[in-house]
């Protein structure tokens, strides 16, 4: 239950998400002022307090989002099932989320 | 439309307190939803300490105890008091269930009784399952055939085909489950919920119904039968331990496969 509402909300999350790339989108082709303004609030610390949880949004939606393709193949419906993936899910989007920052940082 | 505060007539208050008899030392507190149309006032929730020593193991029998010797307004449905009418079907700390099969052991402290979740109530622990009931006839639950009854026999069914029915003949209707669903709550007039799905899926599955297309017709409806978003709330709180999401999900699977 509480991943479903989770995946609503993240889902929720990821519309607000996509006008932030809908801005990136614009900035770019609206020429360098515009995308200097861009990255000067998207670099700032709320900015990047705002991406990380866009990102933790899309894998929550994503990993939980492959819960769903295997319920919709009738697979993984027995309680101890649920709560197991449940669980592999919690754990993966964080790991995920972590993993694409350091990557983004070039860190590995 | 999805209401996240109760109105104002449904909020309740603290009600009264019914002590145990003096000298009883065994006591559990049963903190119980108390509503009367007649009266004209908003719910409370009177408290009666039940001495365990001279009670029934299960909830019912503490509240027939409750009912019998301390308060007989206290309103409730039971009838089998084994789990195989559904009537008692109600929440208790936090959870639905059946009063009957549930041990008052397996709660520490106080035994919190309200009615089913998000159904109007009739009076203190009855809720009125009129739309339920109608949501489970317009499924039609009963054996529709095309060919002629074979004369002198029944319809025979192999074991195998037999053994898709476990699991779905054993639901005793008691709405547990789609009283538990967020989907049905917001949604009740129109989304069929999981104990009637999970009937309806009983029918599309046995062998001998033939009329599994207009069934499956009856269900392609964006919210009959797809208001389920898997939330598993029915599978968690199903007293008799059935799966209704897994119906379910059979279903959807059904509707897929036969657009080939």
């Amino acid at each position: 239950m509480a991943l479903s509402i989770l995946h609503r909300a993240s889902g929720a999350a990821l519309t607000g998400g996509t006008l932030l790339i809908t801005w990136w989108v614009i900035a770019i082709a609206s020429g360098p002022a515009a995308y200097a303004q861009f990255s000067d609030i998207m670099g700032s610390i709320i900015g990047k307090i705002i991406l990380f949880g866009f990102t933790y949004a899309l894998m929550v939606h994503l990993c939980n989002g492959i819960r769903h393709l295997f319920w919709d193949m009738g697979k993984g419906f027995e309680l101890e099932d649920t709560h197991r993936s449940s669980r592999l899910v919690l754990i993966s989007s964080v790991i995920l989320t972590i993993l694409s920052w350091v990557i983004g940082y070039g860190l590995i | 439309m999805a209401e996240f505060k109760l109105p104002k007539n449904s909020t309740y208050t603290k009600g009264k307190t019914w002590s145990a008899d003096e000298g009883a030392t065994n006591i559990k507190r049963f903190n119980i939803y108390r509503w009367n149309e007649d009266d004209g006032e908003n719910p409370r929730i009177d408290t009666y300490e039940v001495d365990l020593d001279k009670c029934g193991p299960m909830v019912l029998d503490a509240l027939i105890k409750i009912k019998n010797e301390i308060d007989p307004t206290l309103t409730f449905r039971r009838s089998c008091r084994e789990g195989v009418c559904g009537s008692c079907a109600m929440n208790i700390g936090g959870k639905n269930t059946l009063a009957c099969t549930i041990d008052i052991a397996s709660y520490k402290g106080d035994v919190n009784v309200f009615p089913l979740p998000h159904m109007d109530v009739v009076k203190d622990l009855v809720p009125d399952l009129t739309n339920f009931y109608a949501q489970y006839a317009s499924i039609k639950p009963w054996m529709q055939t095309e060919t002629p009854t074979p004369s002198g026999t029944e319809r025979l069914q192999s074991q195998d085909d037999r053994a898709k029915l476990d699991g779905l003949y054993e639901c005793v209707l008691c709405a547990c489950c789609s009283t538990s669903c967020p989907s049905y709550w917001w949604n009740s007039d129109k989304y069929l919920g999981p104990a009637v799905l999970l009937q309806a899926y009983r029918w599309l599955v046995d062998s001998r119904d033939e009329n599994t297309g207009e069934r499956l017709d009856a269900l392609e409806d964006p919210f009959r039968l797809y208001r389920c978003h898997t939330i598993m709330n029915c599978t968690n709180t199903c007293p008799k331990g059935l799966n209704p999401a897994k119906a379910i999900g059979e279903i959807k699977k059904m509707m897929v496969e036969r657009q080939g």
